[in-house]
């Protein structure tokens, strides 16, 4: 065992013959009292988590995931709030790799020293901006360095050799590819045209390649699972929060299943 | 006045290959996008070296949008005010408008260079939405314009515009329904379509190229008023000034000023006042931080949420500036001045009364400034102003605050 939780979290799966589930949920949604609830409940199903950082423009995420940006903070979520969170769910699961997530001017805003200092002291893994690409990422990715905390890259179907040579080269912890030319909660590209781009990139980068953005059914989940090393689950997860708005009892139960329903497609190599 | 005094096509202050205005600027955005971003600087730059396109973006600028805009003395204002002489760049003259044509036409030729068929645009006040639509009634492409519910609501008048264009108006509820909120709907637009569609950004921001761009398709703006100046003065102003919101007027008067010896100076929207805290300040009041593809000064509170802003004139709604505003100004090429919602219409009814123009309420601010500078100024004096846009696209805002019992 490394002392790299992400490492292992993708070795154990890999043991275990199959891909982690990567799941995603924005904090303090719908509040931040609700949102420890909600997370704990993710955590008992999803090998690496990650944890959103609320923000007022987000503008790579589709509808789903902003309603949740704008409940958080709607509900007072501030930045401690969402490293609290964090620190909750590491101490609950001392194995789960968590990932933080979110964009550039909430990392900015706070320095990128004083972010990644409470990034590592909250115990997250990992983190990953969307709008700091590798040419913009030197001051951030320093910062982390320095706590050991992966930088996650995005790798999408519209970057380039060359832009995929540098997201491997620059990335840690894991690649995400983004299954799809949009924005997340929109429709999954094809399955055949993802799986060529994610052996391409095993072919390119040691790192284990997770893929994300648009994947709604525990069917999508296999299918992608079979080749991948790792799911990820954004926009589905999310909208069980709005489906039961006001309902908490009923809200964590339809987390609970739709992740469990998730993690047993995904359970056997990728058929369901 | 030949077109090689007029029109200087050699690129000055560039930014670094990233992108970056001194600290300002970069390629903040989402990686779907870094490829047709690069795809897209290529392309411009090869336009830009392109005689053949030069030479049809500057005849579209002079046959279809009506260049050179006249520079015009307000005699009549500026001895009403009793200081320095006011002389008015006319960009509202232009066909639409307001000066939004100019980048519209630059961006709508480089879409068809590219192949695209499908450009799409955010917009404030409207203009930028109309003069993209324009363009791509022209030029054949089809046009999604995104704009804020709330500005809908105070530009009725230019929704109208579009669609008669053949543009389709989307309306945009999240956030504030203005104008950032509009520019998040268009960037997701652009992340799902960016293979097939052309983004016509309508200010000097976001990633680059874009304020690079922007700021060459608009700088005929400065380089006919700097010619018209020398012709009709035998001098160069003392003071060149323009409104900011994004910054595109503003770039495209001051920048070719910038290694002349004289002051240039945005003034920012105070809105109910900058101690209210209800304005678009950025550069004044705001901080440096990240959003919509570029480092600049921007709005927001102490978490990096950004706020919302307040101004009567929905052009200047923006929490961002361009980033080489951003730039000029921490290097001190740049002064800032503002003007309330108050001042602007002091401004928009006193143009109107002494020269019989009907400012738009963004311009109406650079008035409200400079008539303030030209009253601490002498008669030798003079200050350029860029009268950016018309305002009959205001009238609906200005009737409901003079209302019917003020004689405006």
């Amino acid at each position: 065992m490394s002392l790299d939780r992400l490492k292992n979290c993708f070795e154990r799966c890999k043991s275990e013959q199959r891909a982690a589930l990567v799941g995603y949920l924005t904090a303090g949604d719908p509040n931040p009292a609700a949102s420890e609830k909600l997370l704990h409940v993710l955590a008992g199903h999803a090998d690496i988590l990650e944890i959103g950082m609320p923000f007022s423009d987000p503008m790579a995420d589709g509808p789903t995931i902003q309603a949740a940006s704008e409940r958080s903070l709607e509900a007072g979520t501030k930045m401690h709030d969402v490293f609290h969170l964090c620190m909750t769910v590491r101490k609950a699961r001392p194995e789960a790799g968590i990932v933080l997530m979110g964009y550039a001017n909430i990392a900015y805003a706070m320095g990128y020293r004083q972010f990644a200092d409470q990034a590592a002291l909250a115990g997250a893994d990992g983190v990953l901006i969307v709008d700091i690409p590798p040419e913009e990422s030197g001051d951030l990715d320093a910062a982390l360095l320095a706590h050991a905390l992966h930088s996650i890259r995005l790798v999408a179907p519209t970057s380039s050799a060359a832009r995929r040579e540098l997201a491997a080269k620059t990335a840690s912890g894991f690649i995400y590819y983004v299954s799809l030319t949009g924005i997340t909660g929109a429709e999954m590209g094809s399955v055949a045209d993802i799986r060529t781009q994610v052996e391409s990139l095993h072919s390119q980068s040691g790192l284990p390649i997770c893929v994300g953005f648009g994947i709604k059914t525990p069917e999508q989940a296999a299918a992608v699972a079979a080749f991948a090393d790792g799911v990820v689950i954004g926009s589905h997860f999310v909208s069980c929060i709005a489906d039961h708005a006001g309902d908490e009892p009923a809200m964590l139960a339809a987390l609970d299943k739709t992740c469990a329903a998730m993690r047993k497609a995904m359970g056997n190599g990728g058929s369901v | 006045m030949s077109e090689q005094t007029m029109y200087d096509m050699e690129m000055r202050h560039m930014p670094d290959i990233g992108g970056h205005f001194g600290r300002f600027g970069g390629k903040y955005a989402a990686e779907t996008l870094m490829g047709p971003l690069a795809e897209l600087e290529a392309a411009f730059h090869a336009s830009w070296e392109d005689e053949s396109f030069q030479a049809e973006r500057l005849r579209l600028l002079q046959q279809y949008v009506g260049r050179p805009t006249p520079l015009y003395h307000a005699e009549h204002l500026s001895r009403a005010i009793g200081g320095a002489q006011i002389i008015l760049k006319r960009e509202d003259l232009t066909h639409t408008g307001a000066h939004k044509i100019n980048n519209t036409i630059g961006q709508g030729l480089l879409a068809q260079r590219m192949g695209k068929k499908r450009v799409i645009a955010e917009t404030g006040a409207g203009q930028h939405g109309v003069a993209t639509a324009t363009v791509a009634a022209m030029f054949d492409m089809q046009c999604d314009v995104y704009m804020g519910r709330e500005d809908m609501r105070r530009q009725a008048p230019n929704v109208f515009r579009m669609e008669l264009l053949g543009a389709r108006v989307i309306p945009v509820d999240c956030g504030s329904g203005t104008l950032k909120d509009a520019l998040n709907e268009a960037l997701r637009d652009w992340v799902a379509s960016c293979e097939t569609t052309f983004y016509i950004i309508g200010t000097v921001a976001g990633p680059h190229p874009y304020p690079l761009m922007v700021r060459q398709y608009h700088a005929v703006i400065g380089q006919e008023a700097r010619a018209q100046f020398l012709e009709q003065f035998g001098r160069l102003p003392d003071v060149a000034m323009a409104c900011v919101g994004g910054g595109s007027n503003a770039m495209g008067l001051l920048h070719p000023l910038r290694d002349d010896n004289i002051r240039l100076v945005a003034v920012e929207a105070a809105g109910y006042g900058l101690e209210t805290g209800q304005h678009a300040a950025s550069m004044l009041a705001g901080r440096p931080g990240i959003l919509h593809g570029n480092l600049t000064y921007l709005l927001e509170n102490s978490e990096g949420q950004i706020n919302g802003t307040h101004s009567i004139s929905a052009g200047l709604d923006y929490p961002g500036v361009g980033p080489e505003l951003a730039a000029m100004y921490d290097a001190g090429r740049l002064e800032l001045d503002s003007a309330t919602d108050d001042q602007a219409l002091q401004a928009f009814k006193r143009l109107a009364h002494t020269e019989g123009i009907l400012p738009a309420l963004e311009s109406s601010h650079a008035l409200a400034a400079a008539m303030r500078m030209a009253s601490t100024m002498t008669p030798d004096q003079m200050i350029l102003v860029n009268l950016s846009g018309r305002g009959d696209k205001d009238l609906d805002t200005v009737m409901k605050v003079f209302g019917k019992g003020e004689k405006a």
